[in-house]
């Protein structure tokens, strides 16, 4: 069943307007955190709650609310990071364009939980439509007086940026987002310093996700313990899923954290097409190991996905048929995040180049023997060697696939072709 | 100058709400993009000038983003996730008809500067794929039908 938290007035098409948003019991939590509550019991509740980062870490939001020092007399940041890049994933857009004042209540009561009077939301260049509704939910929050000066009558003062990126994968990283967000090229940095200590202008910073925030002003509404109520033990609450690929009713759907992956694709999602046998799931986003279809009834929450050998990521779910060629899937994503890579650390920026190199040339056929064994090689070399993520996100589906599929690489190497030859049609 | 005075006015509402300047840079060619529809040497000098940054760091970072031409493009600007989730529902051939339909090879524009058709990396639009971005504007779930339709319509506008 879809558990509709977040999601709950996403097909009214008026819940972009804030009449329509406070008429369905929006900015409540807002006021009530204001006039009711300290920042410290907003953390306290957040934390009952068990919500953890829906951008793909899984950081409980909580916690990482309560790293930011409480003596800084620096000014603090709130970011929303709406830089949803992560291939297959397509959730935050539909958050900012069908309830975007869902993501700015709980912007505020997070900027309000660290002490910040300034939030940005930074949203991805192309995303021009959900940053223009973003804008636009701003603007009326600020003529409501939700937004600006002494908001409702506390002396609280919160101001609030919609800031458009320019078509970056490596800005959805927070910390190349915070360089990017200061006018610099997209580079991560080394951490610590963290960002909750050090981060946009060297000053605390606490970058969360969109769906993570949106999730707060519900926390806030019907307390910790009724969101807690919600998924399993370590995972709770909702988490929307984007699926994608070959399925009959690909969509963006909220469930309750635990609900078996089979469920999704196959009551959510209408099953594989017709007449056609699943291959690969890739369960949490590009970046995610592969799951087999003998792995289907996993559920979906962090510590079940990661027992199956994967991550929950950002709950991106890319369903592929026995039609789909593994080393055709791999060249996609290779050349994605080569195309990526900022280009800091050696081993990112040379080794990505390298493996799209030698897998292109087994997709074209000139692969050669001990191809495999130079990829396995390059991949141990990237794994754990950068500074972000980006490197291990590019290697982990490469790993996973030559161990799964190792076969079919050895085939394309062997004979010259595809096992499976993927020529999709559009209709 | 290239940038119009209501770009130039946009640029300039946008430093009041920065704590620094140079966090206006992405913002300032963002309106540059979105008025001239490629970025180029001599914006970033006028971008420089207005929000008071060195020129060098105008144009570093403008040489980090890839959502923004440095070369002029056709009127309308074509671009096609080849992504997995697109590409396993056809993008390939998406880009193929597209092709056709134009006359030119990915990469290209065509004679009377219409149209640019370049494939890009994933838009964030998995679940209704195939898709293109034309400009601003996302097309999904994408048909051979509905291809055609946007492409007449398009040229009608010129």
């Amino acid at each position: 069943m879809e558990k509709r938290i977040l999601f709950k007035y996403i097909d009214d098409p008026n819940q972009i307007h804030i009449d329509t948003y406070i008429a369905h019991g929006g900015y409540k939590a807002w006021e009530k955190t204001l006039k009711t509550m300290q920042p410290a019991q907003v953390i306290d509740e957040v934390k009952k709650s068990g919500l953890r980062g829906r951008g793909g870490a899984g950081f409980p939001a909580g916690m990482k609310w309560n790293f930011v020092p409480k003596d800084s007399p620096k000014p603090r940041y709130l970011i929303c990071n709406a830089d949803e890049s992560e291939p297959g994933t397509c959730k935050d857009r539909v958050l900012m364009e069908q309830d975007p004042h869902g993501v700015v209540e709980g912007m505020a009561i997070a900027a309000y939980a660290i002490g910040s009077h300034l939030a940005f939301c930074y949203v991805r260049g192309e995303f021009v439509k959900p940053a223009a509704l973003m804008e636009q939910a701003v603007k009326e929050a600020y003529d409501k007086k939700m937004l600006g000066k002494n908001i409702f009558g506390t002396g609280y003062d919160l101001n609030m940026v919609v800031h458009t990126g320019g078509g970056a994968y490596i800005c959805g990283e927070e910390t190349a987002l915070l360089n990017s967000l200061e006018g610099e090229r997209g580079m991560s940095r080394i951490r610590p310093p963290f960002p909750a200590v050090e981060g946009l202008y060297a000053c605390p910073t606490v970058v969360n996700n969109v769906e993570t925030l949106a999730a707060v002003p519900h926390i806030i509404n019907n307390g910790g313990e009724w969101y807690a109520s919600m998924g399993t033990e370590k995972s709770k609450g909702t988490k929307i899923f984007s699926l994608s690929g070959h399925v009959k009713k690909p969509g963006n759907y909220e469930v309750e954290m635990g609900t078996p992956l089979s469920y999704l694709i196959s009551e959510l999602g209408g099953g594989p097409l017709d007449g056609h046998k699943i291959k690969a799931i890739i369960p949490g986003g590009s970046s995610t190991p592969f799951l087999l279809p003998s792995q289907i009834d996993a559920p979906l929450d962090y510590e079940s996905i990661a027992a199956a050998g994967s991550m929950l990521g950002s709950g991106a779910v890319i369903v592929m048929d026995e039609r789909t060629c593994m080393v055709w899937v791999i060249e996609r994503l290779i050349h994605f995040y080569r195309h990526e890579s900022c280009g800091k650390c050696t081993p990112c920026r040379e080794g990505t180049g390298w493996l799209e190199q030698l897998i292109s040339r087994i997709e074209r056929g000139e692969g050669k023997p001990g191809d495999l064994e130079k990829i396995d090689s390059i991949c141990d070399n990237i794994l754990g060697r950068t500074i972000c993520p980006l490197g291990d996100a590019a290697v982990m589906p490469i790993q996973s696939a030559l161990k799964l599929f190792r076969d079919e690489f050895q085939y394309h190497i062997d004979h010259k072709k595809c096992l499976v030859k993927s020529e999709f049609e559009f209709k | 100058m290239i940038l119009n005075k209501i770009s130039i006015a946009e640029i300039k509402e946008r430093m009041v709400k920065y704590p620094r300047r140079k966090s206006v840079i992405l913002p300032a060619l963002t309106v540059a993009y979105r008025q001239v529809g490629h970025l180029s040497d001599q914006i970033y000098r006028e971008i420089s000038d207005i929000i008071e940054v060195p020129y060098i760091e105008v144009a570093e970072a403008a040489s980090f983003y890839t959502m923004f031409p440095k070369e002029p493009v056709g009127k309308y600007l074509i671009q096609v996730c080849h992504n997995i989730s697109c590409a396993l529902l056809g993008a390939d051939s998406l880009v193929g008809y597209l092709e056709e339909k134009l006359g030119i090879k990915k990469g290209e524009t065509t004679p009377d500067n219409l149209f640019t058709l370049i494939s890009v990396e994933c838009l964030g639009s998995c679940a209704s794929a195939p898709m293109m971005q034309i400009n601003d504007k996302y097309y999904e779930n994408l048909t051979r039908e509905k291809v055609d339709r946007i492409l007449e319509e398009l040229r009608r506008q010129g």
